[in-house]
């Protein structure tokens, strides 16, 4: 009898160690990975290079001449290069502010009035769209956001302090979470984003189709929804503050391989 | 007018794997907006698939299909040309088809 018990319980035993040899985020990986297989962001990238050959606005002309950094109409790797100084405007661009550049230059729209426009509404849907379709021309290219003027350099730096600036009344930064290796939130692992954090993670997955509410999402709704995590007032759209934290994730993330536009819980 | 589709579909031993992305927002009609009124259900009711004209799959589908749907199925002894069509009809009456070779 009292060997039948201690057989029972190694039996147990066995069990157990094989219930733990696929981990709770192996599992979310595999089912990452099954999601990838479909992912909708592929919607979103027929949407936005149709918008981007569409002759459209006041002005009725497509974007095909717009400059993303490497030339006016060259699209392929202009992603994994940007956010960067464009002198015809004066100032470091994103790609999403620099979209909207282009879209006022161009094709005639109104900057400001989609800049004021929530995200996942009107124009500002469109603007993801194209950035997603842009992204997805420089899929699997290397990350090389320039640091060659200046005004880069300063960007570098403001993003740096902003990633740092604790505040609200939580008193977070988002090197609260994003400061440290092997974090995570709930099931959520949260990259180290203070210097490389590898391929695919971070800087290089954005855009990146949501799974859990069915929305495309570009960096800058990314970032936003960190200060709104984080209990700070929304920075604006396009805002110094927004392109220089993107400045910042960007050059520490060079080098690692750009997957966007991904898909995410 | 709906957004396109996307449909691969690819042979592998006499069957051919079949999938499909579909733009829709699937409303189920148990969401609130922001005023608190009930935001109507908008989904699709009814998907067809073709092969070569001849009928492979029906499905009838509901509010808890996901957001932008992704379905994948087998279609047995289709081959490399075979044209796929996918149809759905939502209960917006509005409907799309959109077709694809199978490479």
């Amino acid at each position: 009898m009292r060997t039948n018990i201690a057989v029972l319980a190694v039996g147990c035993l066995a069990a157990t160690a094989a219930l733990a040899q696929k981990s709770a985020s192996q599992a979310i990986e595999e089912y990452r990975a099954m999601l990838a297989d479909g992912n909708p962001s592929e919607l979103f990238e027929a949407k936005g290079e149709d918008l981007w050959k569409t002759a459209r606005g006041p002005k009725k002309a497509s974007l095909q001449t717009c400059d993303l950094g490497k030339g006016p109409g060259v699209v392929k790797g202009a992603f994994v290069e940007l956010p960067r100084y464009f002198p015809d405007t004066g100032r470091v661009q994103d790609l999403e502010s620099r979209l909207v550049t282009c879209m006022e230059r161009i094709q005639g729209f109104d900057a400001a009035r989609i800049a004021s426009t929530p995200f996942q509404k009107d124009e500002q849907k469109n603007v993801t769209a194209l950035a997603t379709w842009i992204a997805s021309e420089s899929k699997g290219m290397k990350v090389n956001v320039p640091q060659r003027f200046p005004q880069e350099r300063i960007a570098y730096q403001i993003g740096k302090r902003l990633f740092f600036m604790h505040s609200g009344p939580h008193d977070f930064a988002c090197a609260s979470c994003h400061g440290e290796d092997n974090k995570r939130i709930r099931l959520q692992d949260v990259p180290n984003l203070t210097k490389n954090p590898g391929d695919g993670i971070g800087f290089a997955a954005w855009p990146a189709y949501r799974v859990s509410n069915g929305q495309m999402w570009a960096m800058e709704q990314r970032l936003t929804d960190c200060y709104r995590q984080q209990r700070f007032p929304y920075p604006k759209f396009g805002s110094d503050a927004l392109v220089a934290l993107s400045t910042y994730l960007g050059v520490n993330a060079n080098g690692a391989k750009s997957i966007a536009p991904a898909i995410k819980r | 007018m709906a957004d396109p589709m996307r449909i691969r579909a690819q042979a592998a031993g006499g069957n051919a794997t079949v999938r499909v992305l579909m733009a829709h927002e699937m409303e189920t009609g148990q969401r609130k907006d922001a005023s608190g009124k009930i935001i109507p259900a908008w989904h699709i009711t009814d998907v067809t698939a073709k092969l070569n004209g001849k009928t492979v799959l029906t499905a009838e589908w509901g509010p808890s299909v996901s957001k932008n749907p992704f379905l994948q199925f087998t279609i047995k002894g289709a081959k490399a040309g075979d044209k796929v069509a996918i149809s759905w009809k939502d209960n917006h009456n509005d409907t799309r088809t959109d077709e694809a070779t199978v490479s």
